[in-house]
C-alpha cells in the first residue's frame, strides 16, 4: 500500500476537521496543495487516492486536486548561490562541489486553499 | 499547474479559504505528544529504519546483547513479519510490542503511541532508559512519518550498493546517524566503502557513520559508545525532521 493512501487519510481528515467548522456547509470544489519534489510523495498516486477516498465523503464528492509542485532547491553558503540538486545523481553545489547543506525549497506538504461555489450551500 | 485564483472557466463564481496548514499536522502533533510522553518518563527514543533486509533485527541483536544489564531497553516493533522476530528479540530479556500487521509501510505516530501503551500496560515508561524503534523496511515512506522519537538512524548494507544514498536521498537527509552493515561480506564484493561514504555526505555533510558487522562483532565499538551518549541526551533532536 503505497504511503499516498495514508496521506490522502491526513488530507481528509485535516479538511474535514475545517469543513466542520464553517458556519454554511459548502460542498468543496478545488483542493489546492503544495507538494515539494524532494518529498516520498509522487503526486499522481495522491491523486488517484484522493479519487477514491473522496467518493466516501459527501462534502468532497465533487471537488478536485490541484497539486502545484515546489522544485528541489539547495543554497551553496560557499558560492552564495542556488542550485537545483539532480535527483538520483547529485545533491553537491555543481560550482564548488561543497556537499548539499541547506536546502531552501522542496520540502512542502501543504493544503494552500479549498475553494468552493458561493451558490451550492446545502444545509 | 493552477495556482489559488487560476482560471475558473464555467460554474458559480469560486469563493475559497487559505489554509496553508502541513498535510502531515495530525501525524506531527501525535509525536509530538508521544515525545512528550517519553521525555515525561525519561526514556530515548531511537528510530531504525532501512529498506528490507539491512539487517535492523541483526543489529538489535547485537547491540541489546552489549548492553544486557547497562541500559534497560524495551523494543516497538514495526517490521516483524512473524513473531519469531520478537523472540529473538526477547531472548535477550527486553519487552518487545509489536504494532504493524505487517502490510504497512511505514510507522505513523499513532501506531507509536499504541506502543508506549502497550509498554506502559505491564508498568510506567519510566523503568526504561532507552526505546528502539525497528520501522518498517523501507527507504521512502518511514522518512515522512515523524513518531516521536529523539533519533533516527539510517542502515545500508554494504551489499545494496554505494548508490543508495543518491536514490533514496531523503532518508539520508532525515537520519541523524547512518550504520554501514554486513562489513563482513566486504571481501566478497566489488563495493567500495569511502565512495559509500561520499555519497551519504553528499547528501548529508556533517553526519556519524559507523560501518561494523553484527555478525562477527567488528565496528560494533564505536556505534555502542555513540549509543551511550544518545542515552546520555547529547543532541536532541527536534520531533519533526529539520533539513
Amino acid at each position: 500500500m503505497p504511503h499516498e493512501v495514508d496521506m490522502t487519510r491526513a488530507l481528509i481528515l485535516s479538511l474535514r476537521d475545517w469543513h466542520a467548522g464553517q458556519s454554511k456547509s459548502h460542498p468543496i470544489r478545488r483542493v489546492l496543495l503544495l507538494v515539494g519534489q524532494f518529498t516520498g510523495v509522487e503526486p499522481d498516486l495522491l491523486r488517484s487516492a484522493f479519487a477514491r477516498q473522496k467518493l466516501d465523503t459527501a462534502f468532497l464528492r465533487e471537488a478536485e486536486l490541484v497539486i502545484r509542485e515546489s522544485p528541489f532547491v539547495a543554497h551553496c553558503r560557499g558560492c552564495n548561490q542556488d542550485y537545483q540538486p539532480d535527483i538520483g545523481l547529485r545533491y553537491a553545489c555543481p560550482t564548488c562541489g561543497a556537499a548539499m547543506d541547506e536546502i531552501r525549497s522542496g520540502r512542502e506538504l501543504k493544503i494552500e486553499r479549498v475553494e468552493w461555489a458561493d451558490d451550492d450551500v446545502t444545509g | 499547474m493552477c495556482g489559488p485564483g487560476s482560471d475558473h472557466s464555467h460554474g458559480p463564481t469560486p469563493a475559497g479559504a487559505d489554509l496553508n496548514v502541513d498535510l502531515l499536522e495530525e501525524n506531527n502533533d501525535t509525536a509530538q505528544r508521544n515525545r512528550l510522553r517519553l521525555d515525561l518518563a525519561g526514556v530515548r527514543c531511537i528510530n531504525l529504519m532501512s529498506g528490507p533486509g539491512a539487517g535492523k533485527t541483526s543489529l538489535l541483536e547485537r547491540t541489546l546483547a552489549a548492553i544486557q544489564g547497562r541500559m534497560q531497553t524495551a523494543v516497538v516493533e514495526g517490521d516483524m513479519t512473524t513473531e519469531l522476530d520478537a523472540e529473538r528479540l526477547r531472548a535477550y530479556g527486553v519487552p518487545v510490542v509489536a504494532i504493524t500487521t505487517g502490510r504497512a509501510c511505514h510507522l505513523d505516530a499513532d501506531l507509536m503511541a499504541n506502543g508506549l501503551t502497550q509498554l506502559e500496560q505491564a508498568g510506567s515508561l519510566e523503568r526504561f532508559d532507552l526505546l528502539f524503534v525497528e520501522n518498517v523496511g523501507n527507504l521512502v515512506c518511514p522518512a515522512e512519518f515523524a513518531l516521536g522519537e529523539h533519533t533516527r538512524v539510517a542502515l545500508v548494507a554494504v551489499t545494496e550498493g554505494e548508490d543508495k544514498p543518491l536514490k533514496y536521498p531523503l532518508m539520508f537527509r532525515c537520519a541523524d546517524c547512518v550504520v554501514v552493515t554486513k562489513l563482513d561480506l566486504l571481501p566478497y564484493l566489488r563495493f567500495d566503502l569511502p565512495h559509500l561514504i561520499a555519497h551519504i555526505h553528499q547528501v548529508n555533510p556533517h553526519i556519524p557513520v559507523f560501518a561494523l558487522s553484527a555478525e562477527t562483532g567488528e565496528g560494533m565499538e564505536p556505534w555502542l559508545e555513540w549509543l551511550q551518549t544518545e542515552v546520555a541526551g547529547i543532541g536532541t533532536q527536534p520531533v519533526v525532521a529539520t533539513l
